[in-house]
């Protein structure tokens, strides 16, 4: 089933981990798929898999058995090297607690995934500074990380997200540090990303507020993808 | 790629205190190296500029010091006969024939004694040794027992400075003037007439000859003169590798001390750089697995980290060698091993110790951080994007 439009395609992928000599069985069987421009939630409780699953489909973990292919490209044969050069180009990243790195500003931390791009440095600057202006956090970007509240702090990891402009977007508890407020913030903004400029996300959440705020949902519960719910 | 060097410097600066402590640890190492390096270069300097260019010294064969060897008068007088011997302005041969004998002298600052050398000198021995230079009073009257002093004697011996008497070979002894030898061996050194030192001292023979060539190429041609004459048994050299060859034994032995101490110490500020950065990466695993996550390799990783404590080391270093320059205005004195006499010489530094104390710094910088930065390296992503 090729199809034009398709970005994710998840096929019988199985993940497992050993503690000991245990072997926990994270993921069961999970098969997905997702066309270009969607914004997914996947949601469960927690321990379900979710993360793990984000992992897989982001190339940061090695599926046990299955396949993955992003864009038509089978990430589950790519060699560590590879993959690392294959996130740089082709996945946005946004964390629960933003990951900014404290020693840079944040015009530096928008910068840091395009050092592997081979822009020029004056590619780079504008850049970044169209990235931060997409979050709206022009007059902030010689701040460092701990000069910034958690919602500005979660703008600018957006911003570092999306400034080498990538294939797909992962979020994992975007707004699990955040109040009210901030939350709502940063889910328009990802809804912006979405509907403006056409970025597929997929959004981890067990808040299913903030789930509602995506365009579709997918559950999983002990390993397992649940269609119907 | 300037932002990672901005990464690893400002995160030294921003755990300021452990790394101004690693760097210090650093920095003390270097510094032990760099003055004991620069102690023996300082001490060869003195005793190679104790020589000048076309002297030559006498001695007895197998005599390795001035202290050791005995020239009887007959082979002296062979000696001053030699048509290689350079004429000075006063159209007499530049020749001396020069008594070494040592006595013991009490210091000013303290209880302590240590041995001096006394030259007994000739008619031309200052005019062959253009360094010494008398600063004040006159020079000794033949036939007398009058005597000059070294400057640093005569800063540090008691009863040493000018119109004082000393008491030796139970004669005394009126210091009538005192002289500056630069940076030589010579300023540690007490000059007299070599006929009366040798009659109160009751000595036979002299202990070397020196005298200039009137050209420095003529010295291979009067080794084999003097080596074929049956009436002469003894070795010609120049005067410098005379002195070289007495700074080695001391030089080797502080460039050994040097090494081993700072060898030892080392491992000490090696260890402490490690923990520096152990601890380091411990704190930013998060930080490791986003920079993975980001697309970075591990290489990238690898050398960030390492980076940072080739920093500490490079900034220990520049510190160490900071300090120890400052050696360089200090004058310590030491014994010579090879005449057991004190001679007294200032640290040195040259481009080479810089060299040197900068690249074994840096070493212990790579040294300290490889292991850290290979475990920082070495992690994996999804586990260490959980610790937050
Ligand atoms: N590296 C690992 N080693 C061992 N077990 C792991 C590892 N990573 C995840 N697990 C286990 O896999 C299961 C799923 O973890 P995962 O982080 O994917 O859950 P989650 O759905 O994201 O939960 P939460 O909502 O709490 O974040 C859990 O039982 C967890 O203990
Ligand atoms: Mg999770």
């Amino acid at each position: 089933m090729r199809n034009e439009d398709l970005i994710l395609s998840i096929d019988n992928v199985y993940k497992s981990y050993h503690r000991d000599s245990q072997i926990i069985r994270v993921l069961e069987d999970i098969s997905l798929e997702l066309k270009r421009g969607a914004f997914l939630a996947l949601m469960g409780p927690s321990g379900s898999g979710k993360s793990t699953l984000l992992n897989l489909i982001a190339g940061l973990d090695q599926v046990d058995q299955g396949t993955i292919e992003i864009d038509g490209v089978n990430i589950t044969t790519l060699s560590e090297t590879d993959l690392a050069r294959w996130r740089s180009f082709n996945v946005g990243f946004i964390f629960q607690f933003y990951n900014l790195i404290p020693v840079l500003t944040a015009f530096e931390n928008v910068e840091l995934p395009l050092l592997l791009t081979g822009l020029s440095k004056r590619e780079r600057q504008e850049h970044v500074s169209a990235a931060i202006s997409v979050v709206n956090m022009e007059d902030r970007d010689g701040h460092y990380p701990n000069q910034l509240s958690g919602g500005q702090q979660q703008r600018v990891a957006i911003a570092r997200a999306i400034v080498t402009d990538p294939t797909i977007l992962v979020a994992d508890e975007p707004t699990g540090d955040l109040d009210r407020t901030s939350a709502e913030n940063v889910l328009d903004l990802m809804d912006r990303l979405n509907c403006d400029l056409g970025k597929t996300i997929i959004m981890v959440t067990h808040d299913p507020w903030a789930g509602n705020r995506a365009h579709s949902m997918e559950h999983l519960d002990k390993g397992v993808l649940n269609h119907d719910l | 790629m300037s932002l990672l060097f901005f990464y690893s410097l400002r995160n030294l600066f921003t755990r300021c205190l452990t790394t101004i402590l690693t760097t210090l640890g650093m920095a003390l190492v270097v510094f032990v190296f760099a003055s004991i390096i620069m102690l023996a270069e300082g001490l060869k300097k003195t005793l190679v500029e104790t020589g000048s260019g076309d002297n030559v010294v006498v001695l007895r064969k197998s005599a390795e010091t001035e202290v050791q060897s005995r020239i009887d008068r007959d082979q002296a007088s062979i000696l001053e006969t030699l048509p290689e011997i350079a004429v000075g302005d006063d159209g007499q041969r530049l020749f001396a024939k020069e008594l070494l004998v040592l006595i013991t002298m009490q210091k000013k600052n303290s209880d302590g004694i240590a041995n001096v050398i006394i030259r007994g000198i000739g008619k031309h021995s200052l005019s062959l040794r253009p360094q010494v230079k008398l600063i004040t009073g006159r020079m000794p009257r033949w036939g007398t027992s009058e005597i000059i002093v070294g400057e640093s004697v005569a800063k540090r011996f008691k009863n040493a400075g000018l119109q004082k008497t000393l008491l030796f070979a139970m004669r005394s002894w009126n210091i009538v003037g005192i002289f500056d030898a630069g940076d030589t061996g010579f300023s540690s050194e007490i000059w007299g007439d070599a006929d009366q030192l040798m009659q109160s001292f009751r000595r036979q023979t002299y202990s070397s000859v020196i005298f200039r060539l009137r050209h420095s190429n003529l010295l291979q041609g009067l080794k084999e003169l003097i080596s074929k004459d049956p009436r002469l048994t003894l070795s010609i050299l120049r005067e410098k590798d005379y002195y070289l060859k007495q700074s080695e034994t001391m030089a080797a032995f502080l460039r050994i001390l040097g090494i081993s101490l700072t060898l030892i110490f080392s491992i000490g500020a090696v260890v402490g750089a490690m923990i520096t950065m152990f601890a380091a990466v411990a704190n930013r695993t998060a930080e490791i697995g986003t920079l993975r996550a980001l697309g970075f390799q591990r290489k990238s990783i690898l050398f960030a980290f390492l980076l940072e404590s080739l920093i500490l080391g490079f900034s220990g270093g520049c510190a160490g060698l900071f300090f120890a320059s400052l050696l360089q205005f200090l004058t310590i004195s030491t014994m010579n091993f090879q005449t057991f006499s004190e001679l007294a010489f200032s640290f040195s530094i040259t481009p080479g110790i810089i060299i040197k104390s900068m690249a074994f710094s840096i070493f212990m910088g790579f040294a300290g951080g490889l292991l850290p930065a290979f475990r920082a390296s070495r992690m994996n992503i999804v586990d260490s994007l959980r610790e937050v």
